[in-house]
């Protein structure tokens, strides 16, 4: 006859089995993988994160107005707009996965914290799956950073430092939009052609992360050209008046003026640069130039006149030909009575992009997504054939170099566009120095949750 | 030697601007004892005066083009602003051309009207309240009015273009021998700001209602009992210096386009040239915004910045530390100011 003993060892080994076996059919009956805001119900939620007060309070309005758009054809409503030009034929107008997209949105006021903030309230309170928007690469890498920790993806909207898919890389950020490099690539044999090989350059820089970057860009690709840099001066960014700086660039030797700026700064730089006849001037035996290596159509509609016959780089313009372009066009001037800018046409492509993703990966989950847009190549959403790279989640895509028309017929047509420069003339290896080198890593795809 | 004369017509002409709010400041807090933070305001909506008439000289009747296509392939509208209808193509023309000195003869009522709604509907409450409920109410008003002006005209700036014969290029050091080229409309401005301040002193000076209100700044309660309602002549004085604030704004559009923030750029540095200046002394107002405009010029040259880098961001506050400790009063300050 066997003795139970009951010691306190073998207690507590029973209750351990007995508690394991109790809590088995919830442990299987768990789904395979969870993830944050995991969508319940009928709806999925996006968070469309823009500046709506601020100094890019139009832009972010923009990007707003197409994002909207984007969630109206992804449901079935209006025109379709890209969907039907798409090259990826996984949308089909009935939502994400069969469920209706709404959305929320937030205030970026193009400050990093408040972008965070507002990022983080739509995601924790909302329920937000992704974030897509913004004017403002130091929105963009805070928002990115949030949006890794919190295991959401981020669809950037206007971020074109070369840090947002460089040193600050991250597994669940996408950028759609080019970058200060490409600018640099494209811009230069356009350069050349137009003022030849023998320049002398003056740079007056936006004193933040992405002047920085866009100058060194700029610098590298004009310098790797024959041209020399006289002098590159950093204005700070509350910088209302140049004419400070303005004033030496006429003593200093050089032929061209290159301005870093974006925004209220580059209207204000280009008026004052415009005020002092630099444009009349001959230096060097050359006719004084003037490059505004990134351009926007709402600041070149606030520069005016003053833009004419100067040349910049782009990221779409609404005059692109392609069917996807028109197709945009169409769908946004129809609604809105004028053509969509190039910050609102890489927010729709981006929420299109990611909506896109969802359907071929089967779930919102952020790492099926991550799988389903690396390396994804397609057209039709306005810029031509595209591809997210692998390494460093950056669109690669061609270029634009255009110039302030000289005689525009209509307030929109202000830009021309002079060349397209080819995605092969604005690639880079995902090492390149000026993208974080060897160092720059994605890191792990974060589910969150 | 060039850019040093360069960098000198740069800082008087920055100068002009700080002098010219920077007096309407301290005509306010020398009458009214109030600290005003709406003034730049004032400034931004007085620029907003000369968008507003380039936007109504630009009202235009519209036509149908058929033989050309808009970006949707329509009929492209045609628009023929009202004025080239009216007054035929050149004349019009010419009066849009001329849009921003124009502004001027309606900015004057306009600001004068605003100056006297905001005295009479909400400062005048104020005026027994400390210096901190003062500021914060005004402050508010501040951002009320430029959030106003961002709803109407949208957060992008607007150019607003000087006429086409004031447009160009001057060379003022040709007699020199000297290469000076400099804006044309920049040395309007300071002509424009000499006369204005000029103005300004004659009117407290040479008329007997400047006499009253200098006397009324130096003793206000001895002038009440004269038996001169001295509240009403500084409620119009409240108002001209709105008037002053917003010509300097209408003037200075063709300088930078104008957006909503305006008003926020230049008050900082304003109370800065205010207190520069000496608080309550008009002509320390002007003598610390055309030094400080100069100084900060200079600060901003490549020299400067690579010397001591950042100089330019930190140059007028630097100088106004030294000269508050060497002059607690600012350079022209009267006693007993702010000091109670």
């Amino acid at each position: 006859m066997s003795k139970f003993e009951f010691t306190r060892r073998g207690l507590i080994k029973s209750g351990a089995a007995v508690g394991a076996g109790l809590a088995m059919p919830t442990i299987l009956s768990r789904p395979a993988f969870s993830y944050t805001n995991e969508p319940k119900g009928g709806t999925v939620t996006l968070g469309f994160n823009v500046p709506q007060t601020g100094p890019y309070a139009d832009e972010g309005n923009d990007e707003l107005l197409a994002q909207t758009l984007a969630v109206e054809h992804l449901n079935g409503e209006g025109d379709g707009g890209c969907l039907a030009t798409f090259s990826s034929k996984a949308l089909k107008g009935n939502g994400i996965l069969g469920k209706k997209v709404q959305f929320v949105t937030g205030d970026t006021q193009t400050k990093s914290d408040a972008a965070r903030a507002s990022a983080k309230s739509m995601i924790e309170k909302d329920g937000a799956i992704m974030i897509n928007g913004g004017s403002s690469s130091g929105v963009a890498v805070a928002v990115q950073g949030l949006c890794q920790e919190a295991g959401v993806i981020f669809m950037a909207g206007l971020t074109h430092a070369n840090d947002t898919t460089g040193k600050d890389r991250k597994a669940n950020g996408f950028r759609h939009f080019f970058n200060a490099y490409m600018s640099g690539a494209a811009l230069a044999p356009v350069l050349a052609k137009e003022m030849g090989a023998d320049r002398r350059a003056y740079h007056l820089t936006a004193d933040y992360n992405w002047g920085w970057t866009q100058e060194e860009s700029i610098k590298a690709s004009t310098e790797a050209l024959g041209w020399e840099t006289v002098n590159t001066v950093k204005t700070p960014l509350a910088s209302t008046d140049f004419s400070s700086y303005i004033a030496p660039v006429i003593n200093a030797g050089a032929d061209v003026l290159v301005l870093n700026h974006y925004g209220g700064n580059m209207v204000n730089s280009l008026t004052n640069a415009i005020q002092f006849g630099l444009l009349d001037k001959a230096v060097n035996g050359k006719d004084f130039k003037i490059v505004v290596p990134l351009y926007s159509e709402l600041m070149a509609a606030g520069a005016g006149d003053n833009i004419k016959g100067v040349l910049g780089s782009m990221n779409y313009n609404w005059q692109l030909e392609n069917e996807g372009s028109k197709a945009f066009v169409k769908s946004f001037g129809e609604k809105h009575g004028r053509p969509p800018s190039n910050s609102a046409q890489t927010c729709y492509a981006q929420v299109l992009l990611y909506a896109d993703a969802c359907e071929r990966a089967g779930t919102f989950n952020p790492c099926g997504v991550v799988e389903a847009l690396e390396g994804f190549e397609f057209d039709g959403l306005g810029n031509g054939p595209t591809s997210y790279r692998k390494e460093d989640h950056q669109c690669f895509k061609d270029v634009l170099v255009v110039r302030g028309a000289q005689n525009p017929t209509t307030k929109f047509d202000t830009l021309e566009i002079v060349e397209i420069t080819p995605v092969s003339q604005v690639t880079y290896p995902p090492n390149h120095p000026m993208f974080g080198g060897d160092e720059a890593t994605l890191g792990k795809c974060n589910p969150g949750a | 030697m060039d850019a040093f004369f360069l960098q000198v017509l740069n800082g008087l002409d920055k100068g002009s601007a700080y002098a010219l709010i920077a007096l309407g400041l301290t005509l306010i807090f020398g009458t009214l004892g109030v600290v005003n933070f709406a003034h730049g305001a004032l400034f931004m909506v007085g620029a907003f005066v000369a968008v507003t008439l380039q936007r109504v000289l630009n009202l235009s009747i519209v036509t149908l083009d058929p033989d050309k296509k808009d970006f949707l392939g329509n009929p492209l509208q045609i628009q023929t602003p009202y004025v080239e209808a009216w007054f035929g193509e050149a004349a019009g023309q010419a009066i849009i051309n001329w849009s921003v000195p124009l502004a001027i003869l309606a900015a004057i009522p306009i600001m004068l009207l605003i100056g006297y709604v905001m005295e009479r509907g909400l400062i005048r409450h104020f005026y027994k309240r400390p210096h901190a409920d003062q500021i914060l109410v005004t402050f508010g008003l501040a951002i009320v009015m430029q959030e106003i002006v961002k709803a109407i005209f949208g957060a992008n700036p607007i150019q607003t273009p000087a006429p086409d014969v004031l447009a160009g290029v001057w060379n003022l050091g040709a007699w020199l021998g000297l290469s000076l080229p400099y804006p044309s409309w920049r040395i309007v401005y300071f002509v424009f700001a000499a006369i204005i301040i000029s103005g300004v002193f004659a009117f407290l000076q040479f008329t007997t209602f400047g006499m009253v209100v200098r006397a009324g700044m130096a003793d206000r309660e001895t002038v009440g009992l004269l038996g001169i309602n001295i509240d009403r002549r500084f409620t119009l004085m409240f108002g001209v210096a709105a008037a002053v604030a917003g010509l300097a704004g209408v003037m200075y559009t063709p300088i930078n386009p104008p957006n909503y923030h305006w008003g926020m750029d230049f008050l900082v540095l304003s109370f800065v040239v205010v207190v520069v200046g000496g608080m309550g002394s008009l002509p320390g107002a002007v003598l610390a915004g055309f030094l400080l405009g100069i100084l900060e010029s200079f600060a901003s040259t490549t020299w400067a910045t690579t010397t001591v880098p950042g100089i330019n961001q930190i140059i007028i506050y630097l100088v106004a530390i030294i000269i508050l400790l060497a002059r607690p009063r600012g350079l022209m300050g009267r006693k007993g100011v702010m000091e109670e």
